[in-house]
């Protein structure tokens, strides 16, 4: 039992004046889930890559089982029972299940064949580990958590014994998390070996059995999983000590700022997202709307900010109406002081192929002090761009590096100071720290409470419950595109937890 | 983590492949021309003579190089903001008409730099034009560009013929063409810049349009990378969802991106009509707007890339005459499938080597590292 499954000795990766590995050495022992965790740019996907054949190590040794191996590609992980489960998946969206798990592994040319055999080792693996998904089931059709799962069959089918899973959670919703950990259980009993990298430290703690820290690069611990505790883990990998939990004073709401009244929104299928839903949202408070992903969450926030046409409803921004059902330009709305960091940065909030001093633009683009005329002004736009990487400690600090080569965390803050810098007198955040480490966490928290402070509106859309619970001044539980609830932040997760599901909500309704 | 193979250096992206897929593209082709019984070496000798061996010869390639500079660009300029414009051969043929228009006016009452500003205008305004409408039936109605604009190079064609047998054509005349124009009409040719270095530019067309072209092409890298409108289209062009959220209008810049790309396209028709013929003939175009999508994706829409992948297919089309000329039995559409290689090869198939490239890249910078760090221990 205790031996090792994977030994990594010295391994170093740099991307150009990026030192993103430096000297790592890790042992994982067989049969164990092992967690890594590490602030956002700390090098964790890219050592996993390196182990997946993505990146070349430019110095150092893999030892897989005992023996050292060469792993120049993904093919040559797997035929060293390595797989990984990427954050973004990798499946081909309009195959079936069955057709994407032997896509690349069909043995003879002759499909049908290899289709009848795999069917048949995909229902032994199902029935092995408890990873029910249907065959024939089109990739697209299948919720995200269900899509993971087949990430998971696509690597076992591959016969891996060692599974890496670069951040799972981050798009699950509670529920599928848990049922991932109870398959990750499954598949540990069963001998296989798991790396599991994570930002949430009540996962680490949760399921792994040891859990190595990394840092700027480094690889500065390793702990014992029962021997440990979050605000270790959380001082290891920051360098200091974090808050977990933001302190924050009495909220002291004054006017009206933005008025939601009876907005409802349907999908581009015509299926209703957001019914009739009604709220206000007033300076120097915190609406937090709590839910479980998908009940409307991100069309409400889509229709407020002009993303999104409603079909009925009327907004007021400071008293003055939005034409939420018609034509709305977000530019008008910028200039009457509502600001909006969108959910899904990738897409929205950002063009990643853009330097990242060409995002912290986007949107405000149109703003004298960057222009010359028709032409934009570099120089203020760098200088700006490189004012607010240093009070908003974007790393590396780099206002020409392309925005995909910065981490998620690091991406996250180029949107934020973005769009809290101009002061709005609303501020609207989806997700505003899905992917991000304990450490810029806290300090995204501290930013948006001192906003609340400086008595400006600010709404907040997040599925992670902790978060909704530390920072509202009110809380509103939707389910089912409605506001089933409103609560106050000292409700207690299970309360929450009920309306989140829907339960509590139809009684409170019906009353 | 999404690209699976690590950032290669400048030297190595924008030198390195493009050199590999030429260098096995012209194999390839050396393999065509040793299939049809003839020594793919003296078919390299004549096309690099036929290109450069003389003053002239190189004044002829030059003078296709304007012709693909401007088409490149229009290409590169819709690319930008992700719209793949097709119809760079209508919009140069129908950009004729404003060349036409200004010379046949004033060519025997003014001298040629009165009358060049107004045929650049008429040609961008014309070409402009005739984009204009895909961009707008797309913006306004979700007609496919692609589509569209193929659509306008068949009409384009016809409206041509039209023109040219029925209005333009003078009275009396059995050619499909306007008449010739005075010397107002006709560009003064570069030959001082050739004699600069010693070569004689003998009966080759290069002419000032030339620079006319490395002039757009800087204005190109300005729009694109200095302005507000470039910034929108980049945006658009990189993730329309991003662009609707920065409150930018996808109609607007389509429709504002494909009339400057029918401008540069529309430019072309300067250097066929009024620096060498001197008269507007019928498909005085010649291809040259579809070559302009092959430029634009060899010089990776920018125009540093585009100026010498311009002067490539400038060899191909100098060089590749000259071969047929001297080898009889490589017949023009022999030139054509070597193009159509090149094309291949440095376009579609451009990631082909990439891999391999990046891998031995990778190994030789690592043992780099390793004999550095023995070094330093
Ligand atoms: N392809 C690349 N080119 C240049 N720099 C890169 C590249 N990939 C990663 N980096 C840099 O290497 C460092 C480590 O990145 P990595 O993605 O491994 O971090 P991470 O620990 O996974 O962070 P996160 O928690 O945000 O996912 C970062 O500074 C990042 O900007
Ligand atoms: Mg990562």
């Amino acid at each position: 039992m205790d031996s090792i499954a994977i030994e990594l000795r010295g391994i170093d990766k740099s991307f150009g004046p990026v030192h993103a590995n430096k000297n790592i050495n890790l042992k994982v022992r067989k049969g164990t889930i092992h967690g890594v965790i590490g602030e956002n740019g700390a090098g964790k996907s890219t050592l996993m890559s390196i182990l997946y054949g993505f990146y070349q190590a430019d110095s150092g040794e893999i030892h897989v089982d005992g023996k050292q191996v060469t792993i120049r590609d993904p093919n040559a992980a797997i035929a060293a029972g390595i797989g990984m489960v990427h954050q973004h998946f990798m499946l081909v969206e309009n195959f079936t299940v069955l057709e994407n798990i032997m896509l690349g592994a069909e043995e003879s040319q002759i499909l049908n064949k290899g289709i009848a055999k795999a069917r048949d080792e995909l229902k032994r693996l199902e029935r092995e580990y408890a990873l029910e998904v249907n065959p024939d089931a089109v990739i697209e059709e299948l919720p995200v958590g269900l899509q993971q799962r087949v990430e998971i069959l696509k690597a076992l089918y591959r016969r891996a014994d060692i599974l890496i899973l670069d951040e799972p959670t981050g798009v699950l919703t509670p529920a599928e998390a848990d049922h991932l950990f109870r398959v990750l259980e499954q598949l540990k009993s069963q001998g296989k070996t798991i790396i599991l990298i994570t930002h949430k430290l009540r996962e680490i703690m949760a399921i792994t059995d040891e859990v190595s820290v990394m840092r700027r690069g480094e690889m500065v611990a390793t702990r014992t999983t029962a021997e440990t505790s979050v605000e270790e883990l959380a001082e290891l990998m920051v360098g200091r000590r974090v808050l977990l939990r933001v302190e924050k004073g009495e909220a002291k709401p004054g006017d009206v700022k933005l008025s939601v009244n009876g907005l409802t929104v349907k999908d581009g299928r015509g299926v209703t997202m957001v019914d009739n839903v009604s709220f206000n949202l007033r300076a120097g408070e915190i609406v937090g709307i709590a839910g479980v992903a998908g009940n409307g969450q991100s069309e409400l926030l889509e229709a407020i900010s002009g993303i999104r046409r409603a079909v009925s409803g009327e907004v007021l921004l400071n008293g003055k109406p939005i034409n939420v059902t018609g034509h709305v330009d977000p530019k008008d709305l910028r200039d009457r002081g509502l600001a909006h960091v969108p959910e899904d940065r990738h897409h929205v909030g950002l063009v990643l192929k853009f330097e990242e001093c060409e995002n912290a633009i986007l949107g405000y683009h149109h703003d004298k002090r960057y222009l010359n005329g028709v032409f934009l002004n570099v120089d203020a736009i760098r200088k700006d761009a490189e004012q607010r990487i240093a009070e908003y400690d974007i790393r590396p600090p780099n206002a020409r590096l392309k925005t995909a080569n910065f981490s998620g965390g690091n991406q996250q803050k180029i949107v934020l100071a973005r769009e809290m810098e101009r002061s709005p007198d609303v501020l609207i955040i989806g997700q505003p720290t899905r992917g991000v480490d304990v450490g810029a966490i806290e300090f995204i928290h501290k930013r948006i409470i001192e906003m609340r402070d400086q008595g400006k509106a600010v709404l907040l859309v997040s599925v992670e419950l902790d978060e909704i619970r530390a920072l509202s001044d009110r809380i509103l539980v939707m389910f089912a595109g409605r506001v089933v609830g409103e609560r106050d932040p000292d409700a207690t997760e299970g309360e929450l937890g009920l309306l989140m599901a829907g339960v509590e909500g139809r009684k409170e309704a019906a009353e | 983590m999404s690209n699976p193979y690590a950032k290669l250096p400048g030297w190595v992206e924008y030198g390195l492949i493009p050199l590999v897929n030429l260098a096995v593209a012209f194999l390839v082709a050396g393999l065509v021309v040793l299939l049809v019984g003839e020594n793919p070496l003296e078919a390299a000798y004549h096309l690099i003579n036929g290109a450069f061996g003389r003053g002239e010869y190189i004044g002829f390639t030059l003078y296709y190089a304007t012709t693909f500079i401007f088409t490149g660009l229009a290409v590169a300029v819709a690319f930008h903001a992700g719209l793949f414009n097709i119809g760079g051969e209508g919009q140069a043929y129908v950009g004729g008409i404003g060349v036409a228009l200004a010379c046949l006016w004033l060519d025997q009452t003014m001298p040629w730099f009165v009358v060049f500003p107004l045929a650049i205008i008429g040609s961008a305004f014309f070409g402009a034009a005739w984009a204009f409408l895909p961009g707008w039936l797309q913006a306004k109605r979700g007609s496919h560009i692609v589509i569209t604009t193929i659509m306008f190079n068949f009409i384009a064609s016809s409206l041509m013929v039209y023109l040219l047998t029925r209005v333009l054509k003078p009275l009396g005349s059995m050619s499909p063409q306007t008449r010739t124009f005075a010397e107002g009409g006709q560009l003064p040719k570069l030959d001082w810049l050739l004699s600069i270095f010693g070569l004689d530019i003998g009966t080759a067309p290069f002419n000032v349009s030339f620079l006319l072209a490395l002039v757009a092409a800087f204005g190109v890298w300005l729009l694109i990378w200095r302005t507000k409108l470039g910034y929108e289209m980049r945006t658009m062009g990189h993730s329309p969802s991003a662009a609707r959220y920065a409150g930018m209008s996808e109609s607007r810049i389509t429709v504002i991106t494909m009339m400057i790309s029918g401008a540069l396209a529309g430019m072309m028709a300067l250097n066929p009509i009024m620096g060498e013929q001197g008269r507007m003939q019928l498909d005085f175009v010649q291809g040259a707007g579809f070559v302009g999508i092959a430029v634009a994706l060899m010089g990776r829409s920018h125009p540093a890339g585009i100026i010498p992948a311009a002067v490539l297919f400038g060899v191909l089309y100098q060089g590749g005459a000259e071969i047929s000329f001297e080898m009889p039995s490589i017949s023009r559409d022999m030139i054509v499938i070597i193009q159509g290689l090149v094309i291949l090869f440095a376009g579609a198939l451009e990631n082909m080597f990439r891999p391999a490239i990046a891998r031995l890249f990778a190994t030789s910078s690592r043992r780099a590292a390793v004999v550095a760090q023995t070094k330093g221990a």
